[in-house]
């Protein structure tokens, strides 16, 4: 027998939403400790990496935290209020108040 | 290149501003402002951010210190993609609220207090000041570097000139498109598209040297990292302290530096720009920095020995040659430091003429008992005074410090003093409990600290403190050193001071929270704040109008001038469904008004100044009392009804109850009656009947007397049996029944009762399934009520079970001090309908006559065990008739009992 296929969750959207909140919140802490990481690789004397390395290790987290944000940018613009003028799209607006109310 | 040209070029550059600007208001004006209102624009105004510092600073800075000028762009991309914890929550109350400024945040949390706004304010010029005397500093710098001319006017070089024709000129931009009108919601979108313009402008420009840098002067990317660790000097290691220190910093400038303030929270339109300046705005700050190294490696090792680093991105390319990339570059920082200067005096300014002059003019005019005349004017040229003051401070300052102190410094300094709102700030959007008191106190001690560490030893010994200061500490007392307070000298002077301001800062903040009683209206505010999510609406301030909206309407004109006055009020008469331009005044017009006018001159002006004109109605203590006990009185008074009411029918339903009882206690008594009276009849009909033939009995023999006598006699007997039985269920059923309580053997009891009862019916043989060893149990109990009982159970089985060979088995078993007797017979059983009944009186399943009882037997029996604390019951599904007797193995009687003997009844 196989288990049956399909969805167990039925309000898939909205959870995914929530999810992507916390991810949003957690973002900017593993950011932190990724740009901290040269403190712990030694400040002096010959194991320390040199500049250029650390140069691009920087550049390369800053541009990955940049892309992050822009993912999640994409699926939290939905959960805030629309701009006066456009109209609310009509079966996504009714998973909306569910996620804003799961904040706080 | 010639001086004036360079001028010429500057000025033709200030004309497209304009041009743009002045389009921009336009069309915001006709309401086509669709494209203006962007997230591209939002996201390039925060842009505002790269400041002159950032364009010929960062370079200097990253020559001198390496990596270390990252951290300046790193703490904002922090704060930026983790938006959804601090700046979605700002952005909204701002947008709810109509904030105008940092200090209008922080007064309008706590209780829209003018203290804390004129402290803010404070804080914010001195910090302000500085930086906006660095901007003048580094255009100035560029004019001379670039002004190689040597025939030019003998201004060229002299930066003092230039920046002050500068200084007015800015001064001339900010009041044109600052000040233009008292909007609303101190919303500038002229403003916003000249920085937007402007943002495009010097990331072009250094974009456009570090091109030429990595792929003309160097030859591409990898050679630049061979450079960079060619060139890497032993400062250049990445300082732990430092690195964490201004990470920190820079996190904390983006959220509280006034112009930043500005650009991302009061002009913010909807929560979506956010979304998109997220990741937007932190690609802006990385493509601004990407080059910062290369010009810098490039640099050190192009230029002469002793260059100024801080001007690498204009002489680099002048060095090469290559004039017309110079001039980019010098528009490019141009464009830096004049946005940075536009929007931090327009800024500075708002908070200047909200929160200082115009409450002084208001307090003065009252205490004079004068009208307070045209305000709209009065707050536009407050204003523009304002801006003035604030860039005629920069320029000061800029004259007295001699612009001689490395570009960077004064940045990280200003970043310090603005640090200090963070506490109040974090707890006017997280803790509800943060109050007034504690938030100016943290506010004054951390500025203090902020003075006494940084900024006044940053004009060098002997300026603002005395050398003498520096060396041994204030008062002498070495402890007070401003850079090694308390002892602490472990960190350099900006880390130093960063920490013991913001420590004893937070540390004051917390504690006055802790001991200080916030107002009403500050926990008002405090939970709408905090819980700006969870709110539809602004929370009520109002609550007792005695104002007529005839005086209100003249006020409001006077700031919102007379047309947009009159539609606002015209407006909410409609709300209201009334005509005309007088609406009634509620407490919703009141916030609705308050929140209009506080976008033009703040929370607290406009607080205090609709307080004025309305009287007395400000919420006070006495009234937010009134109104909370008022509601208590009402709940408490419908929790009574309620509870009243539900006694009442309560009790209804126990009458209710009660009155069907005793109907069904009426039908059974009418039943029993007839019963009774059934029974009775019955050997009555036949005693009557048989006596009659005796006493006409002529020519009977006497056999057939005696015959007929004995009849007689038998039915008396069943008589007198079935009033027994009565007497003894009316004896039971009323407990009055004399117990006789002894030790005695059960199995002594089942052994009498069987005997007993092989008198009923004894031709039947029955078989006794029983076990002794279980039976041998000594109780406690009336032995013979109890072997009534049994003996009553088991003559039934003999009259009722059917089989053809009868067996009764008998199961003893303990159960937490209780005995239980099992007697279950082989035949039928009881049909399930008929269980419930076989207790009750006169009830027999079969003919009475056959059975030869009154159908009192089982009644009797269950009434004997409730006297003997125990029951008997009928069990189900054991393959025959199952009764159980259960009673307690000692039984405890009350006192009452008596010990009268008392025989036992005849079994039914």
């Amino acid at each position: 027998m196989k288990p049956p296929r399909g969805p167990q969750f039925l309000a898939r959207e909205s959870y995914r939403i929530r999810r992507l909140m916390d991810a949003a919140r957690f973002l900017p802490v593993f950011g932190l400790i990724l740009l901290l990481l040269p403190l712990m690789r030694g400040t002096s004397g010959a194991e320390a990496p040199p500049t250029a390395t650390e140069t691009v290790y920087l550049f390369a987290v800053w541009i990955a935290l940049i892309l992050a944000a822009f993912l999640m940018s994409l699926g939290l613009r939905r959960t805030l209020d629309r701009p006066k003028s456009a109209t609310p799209s009509g079966p996504r607006a009714s998973t909306l108040p569910q996620a804003q109310a799961e904040e706080e | 290149m010639s001086f004036n040209l360079l001028v010429l070029t500057c000025l033709c550059y200030v004309i497209l501003l304009f041009v743009v600007a002045s389009a921009a208001e336009r069309s915001a004006a006709d309401g086509r402002a669709g494209w203006l209102r962007s997230p591209l624009i939002y996201t390039l105004s925060l842009s505002v951010y790269c400041t002159a510092w950032t364009f010929y600073g960062a370079v200097g800075y990253a020559a001198r210190s390496g990596l270390e000028f990252m951290t300046i762009y790193l703490g904002p991309t922090l704060v930026f993609v983790g938006w959804w914890v601090l700046l979605r929550k700002l952005v909204r109350i701002g947008r709810e609220n109509r904030v105008t400024s940092i200090a209008d945040m922080i007064s309008a949390r706590y209780g829209k207090s003018n203290l804390l706004g004129v402290i803010v304010t404070l804080l914010c010029v001195s910090a302000g000041t500085p930086y906006i005397a660095l901007q003048l500093q580094s255009i100035a710098q560029s004019f001379t570097v670039f002004a190689t001319d040597p025939v030019g006017p003998s201004f060229a070089t002299d930066r003092n000139l230039i920046a002050f024709w500068v200084a007015a000129g800015l001064a001339l931009f900010t009041i044109a498109f600052g000040t233009r009108n008292l909007d609303a919601n101190e919303q500038h979108p002229g403003v916003v598209t000249a920085i937007a313009v402007e943002a495009v402008v010097k990331l072009l420009a250094l974009i456009a040297v570090g091109v030429f840098a990595v792929w003309f002067v160097a030859s591409g990317p990898a050679d630049i990292l061979a450079r960079i660790d060619e060139q890497a000097l032993p400062e250049w290691h990445i300082q732990p302290g430092r690195w964490s220190g201004l990470i920190l910093l820079s996190a904390i400038a983006i959220v509280c530096l006034p112009r930043m303030f500005q650009v991302t929270v009061v002009e913010s339109t909807n929560d979506q720009h956010l979304a998109t300046a997220s990741w937007a705005f932190p690609l802006y700050l990385f493509m601004i920095s990407l080059f910062v190294l290369p010009i810098a490696v490039v640099g050190l090792a192009v230029m002469p020995e002793g260059a100024n680093a801080d001007m690498f991105v204009l002489t680099l390319p002048l060095h090469m040659g290559q004039n017309g990339l110079a001039l980019l570059s010098f528009l490019g920082g141009f464009s830096a430091a004049t946005s940075m200067v536009i929007v931090a005096s327009l800024a500075l300014a708002t908070m200047v003429s909200n929160h200082i002059v115009v409450p002084l003019w208001l307090k003065v005019r009252a205490a004079q008992n004068l009208d307070t005349g045209d305000m709209r004017l009065l707050v536009l040229s407050v204003r523009r005074l304002s801006i003035t003051l604030v860039l005629g401070f920069g320029y000061l300052y800029y004259v007295i410090s001699g612009g001689s102190a490395a570009l960077a410094a004064i940045g990280l300094i200003a970043f310090v003093g603005v640090a200090q709102v963070l506490p109040a700030l974090l707890g006017a959007l997280f803790w509800r409990g943060a109050s007034r008191t504690g938030a100016a106190l943290g506010l004054v001690v951390g500025s203090v600290m902020w003075f006494f560490t940084l900024f006044l030893p940053s004009f060098g010994p002997d300026v603002m403190l005395s050398a003498r200061v520096m060396e041994e500490g204030a008062f002498g007392l070495s402890w007070l050193r401003p850079y090694s307070l308390f002892g602490l000298t472990t960190l350099d002077p900006l880390m130093h001071a960063l920490f013991w301001s913001l420590l004893l800062n937070a540390m004051v903040f917390c504690i006055g929270s802790f001991l200080s009683f916030p107002s009403p209206i500050e926990r008002v505010q405090g939970a709408l704040f905090v819980n700006i999510f969870d709110r539809p609406g602004p929370a009520r301030s109002w609550t007792r109008p005695v104002a007529e909206a005839e005086d209100l309407l003249p006020m409001a004109q006077r700031i919102m001038g007379a047309t947009a006055g009159q539609a606002f009020f015209r407006a909410q008469a409609e709300v209201q469904g009334k005509q005309g331009y007088l609406p009634d005044i509620t407490p919703e017009f009141l916030e609705a008004l308050e929140l209009k006018l506080s976008g033009s001159v703040g929370a607290a002006t406009a607080h205090a100044m609709l307080a004025q004109t309305v009287g007395t109605a400000v919420v006070s203590v006495e009234d937010l009392m009134a109104v909370a006990s008022e509601t208590a009185q009402i709940m408490e008074y419908s929790a009574q009804l309620e509870a009243k009411s539900e006694e009442l029918s309560r009790t209804a339903r126990k009458l209710r109850e009660a009155n069907e009882m005793l109907q069904k206690l009426s039908v059974q008594k009418d039943a029993f009656l007839s019963q009774i009276s059934h029974e009775l009849r019955t050997p009555m009909t036949s005693i009557r009947a048989f006596s009659e033939i005796l006493m006409e009995g002529d020519g009977m023999s006497g056999e057939e007397q005696r015959h007929f006598a004995q009849i007689i006699h038998d039915e008396s007997i069943r008589l007198t049996r079935l009033l027994d039985d009565l007497l003894d269920l009316s004896v039971l059923e009323h407990g009055q029944v004399q117990l006789n309580i002894a030790p005695v053997m059960l199995r002594d009891l089942i052994d009498k009762s069987i005997t007993a009862s092989n008198s009923v019916q004894a031709e039947r043989k029955f078989t006794f399934l029983r076990s002794r060893d279980p039976e041998a149990i000594e109780i406690v109990t009336d032995a013979g009520r109890m072997t009534q009982v049994f003996i009553n159970i088991l003559s039934n089985a003999r009259k009722y079970c059917i089989s053809d060979d009868p067996q009764m088995q008998i199961k003893v078993r303990q159960r937490k001090g209780m005995v239980e007797v099992d007697f279950i017979d082989n035949g039928k059983g009881i049909p399930r309908d008929k269980q419930a009944l076989i207790f009750e009186k006169f009830s027999r399943l079969t003919d009475s006559m056959q059975a030869g009882g009154a159908g009192l037997g089982l009644a009797i029996c269950r009434e004997i065990m409730h006297n003997l604390g125990g029951d008997v019951s009928y069990v189900p599904g054991q393959g025959g008739a199952a009764f159980r007797v259960s009673f307690p193995k000692e039984l405890r009687l009350p006192e009452r009992a008596r010990k009268t003997p008392r025989s036992a009844a005849t079994a039914a």
